[in-house]
């Protein structure tokens, strides 16, 4: 029997990636169509990015979710990495099974129903939709990821070397700082990266706890959406996903420098 | 516990009920109201200046009219049974696209393997809206895929997929793919190769090694990436809103329309709390497998 790469696992690798990227690669291309017309290639243009330029609703929706995703972002960061610990470190406490559950259901739950859900909230203690009420949507969603990333790093985590720090005369707080913070470092950021993006994308909870005035980017991209298919959609997309991915690529690069004064 | 654990605890497990599970009381609630023309657009509402009495008036005023619509009306049972029967075809294809991809990534040289995986994950860190929005761009009637397939003389006439449930299959498969493939990789690769050349050596064909071992040793991975597709797949709106024809029931949709179109508050909470004790059976299994996988 062969092991290894065989042609037929060459022609899935390159059917099953094809299928996930070709669509995002023609959504890209077609974002520098000269002609209005989505099928029909009039040339290479910029003209959609200029247009983007002066869309005003456009942009102050895109700094609305800029906002709302730096914001929840952060607190999920806290908040997950404050549950993680829970989780791993408290042992079994009164209340985990709920607790962790509460953390689980969020990944799976249909958005509509943790979205309907927060409106009737905010509308049952009476509190105006808007800015704050979608940070406190995307941060619950957020801390739940955030806290699926930590607890994985915290579970390999080598707890020696806390010891080994408290044995030399050190805190706890400490040694919370000098040997477990840099530890989980890089898991927080990749779960604050998720976080973040995940906000960024987020249409369905933001559409219910958003209200006048915070109308995020997401939001506006589908109102454009349902009208059509346009070149200023493509544009748009590709802004998005060439943000995200500069940000991805930028903390990879920031965990590769850091790894060598880690090891060290 | 110290007090800096207990606030340590305390913080995030205050968030979650506050925002998570207390809203769910509230959905309850709201779900056996009376919707109303006013703001908020519902009858009755509590608050603590009634007193016994008024709380006792209030409660009697609370009814079950909500559910009977949901449970009457043909509509919302279409809605359902077309929602799970959409979202099990599009979850089984999922997992007959994913185990291949999985599998061959297993087979790749190590030093791929890492680069395979960021690839798979890769498109859950774009936005949902705008990974469905290329497949409309795709699949219209004047779209890419017709435009190339016309152009080649393969078809003659342009091939109706937009706005049927065939669009809506693709968006389902197309947007929780990397849901299936990450816990399907994570199984298949953790699998000794020495068990399928043993197999080999006592006589089984590839076939029946595969049946036989990788299959059952996949297990855990295949019935995590299954549910993981098929729960948010049954309250999927956007997927069938943007790619479904006017014709395509989801009950997300409809929930959604109860929502913001007829702004019936009470039927879009009985609309939700049947679609949770739906789930429910598939939600807990979510959950022990969670458990179990975070405890290993």
């Amino acid at each position: 029997m062969k092991r290894g790469l065989q042609p037929f696992h060459l022609a899935v690798l390159a059917l099953g990636f094809g299928f996930l990227y070709v669509p995002i690669a023609l959504l890209v291309l077609y974002s520098f169509n000269a002609s209005r017309l989505v099928t029909v290639w009039g040339g290479f243009s910029t003209h959609w990015y200029e247009a983007l330029l002066g869309n005003e609703a456009l942009l102050a929706s895109a700094f609305v979710s800029l906002r709302v995703a730096l914001v929840s972002s952060v607190l999920a960061t806290i908040l997950g990495t404050m549950a993680a610990f829970a989780l791993v470190r408290f042992g079994r406490f009164s209340g985990r099974t709920l607790f962790a559950g509460a953390l689980y259901a969020p990944l799976v739950m249909p958005e509509v129903i943790i979205g309907l859900s927060l409106l009737l909230l905010f509308v049952g203690l009476g509190i105006d939709r808007g800015f704050w009420t979608i940070v406190a949507g995307h941060t619950t969603l957020g801390l739940c990821f955030v806290t699926v990333v930590v607890q994985a790093r915290l579970a390999t985590f080598d707890r020696s070397l806390e010891e080994a720090a408290m044995d030399l005369g050190a805190t706890p707080l400490a040694t919370f700082r000098a040997v477990t913070l840099p530890l989980i470092a890089p898991a927080m950021l990749a779960g604050c990266l998720l976080a973040f993006t995940l906000s960024l994308d987020d249409f369905v909870i933001a559409s219910f706890t958003s209200g006048p005035g915070s109308t995020t980017l997401p939001m506006r991209i589908y109102a454009q959406v349902r009208l059509g298919v346009t070149p200023e959609v493509n544009a748009i997309s590709t802004l998005l996903i060439g943000f995200v991915g500069f940000i991805l690529l930028g903390a990879a690069a920031i965990n590769r420098l850091r790894k060598p004064q880690g090891s060290g | 516990m110290r007090p800096l654990r207990r606030l340590v605890l305390a913080i995030p497990a205050l968030w979650l009920f506050a925002f998570f599970l207390a809203p769910f009381a509230l959905v309850a609630k709201i779900s056996v109201s009376r919707p109303l023309v006013a703001q908020p657009p519902y009858e009755p509402v509590f608050s603590l200046a009634d007193g016994w009495q008024g709380l006792w008036d209030k409660l009697s005023r609370l009814t079950l009219d909500a559910y009977a619509l949901v449970f009457s009306d043909d509509l919302y049972l279409d809605a359902y049974l077309s929602s799970l029967r959409l979202a099990a075809i599009a979850t089984l294809l999922t997992l007959l696209i994913g185990f291949p991809l999985a599998h061959a990534m297993t087979r790749a040289p190590r030093q791929w393997r890492t680069a395979l995986v960021l690839l798979a994950i890769a498109p859950f860190w774009t936005s949902f809206l705008i990974r469905i929005y290329a497949w409309i761009m795709i699949l219209k009637d004047e779209g890419l895929l017709n435009h190339a397939l016309l152009s080649l003389g393969l078809i003659h006439a342009p091939l109706s997929i937009f706005a049927t449930e065939a669009a809506v299959l693709i968006g389902i498969v197309y947007s929780y793919l990397p849901f299936m493939v990450l816990p399907l990789y994570t199984a298949l690769e953790k699998q000794d190769p020495a068990l399928l050349e043993a197999a080999a050596d006592l006589g089984a064909t590839p076939l029946r090694a595969f049946w036989r071992i990788t299959c059952p040793l996949a297990w855990p991975g295949i019935f995590a990436g299954l549910l993981l597709v098929f729960i948010p797949a049954v309250g999927e709106f956007v997927i069938p809103d943007l790619l479904g024809g006017s014709d395509t029931l989801m009950i997300g949709r409809s929930l959604w329309n109860e929502f913001f179109e007829n702004r019936d508050w009470p039927a879009a909470s009985a609309v939700a709390i049947v679609l949770l004790a739906i789930l429910i059976v598939p939600l807990v299994l979510h959950e022990r497998q969670q458990v179990k996988e975070r405890a290993a």
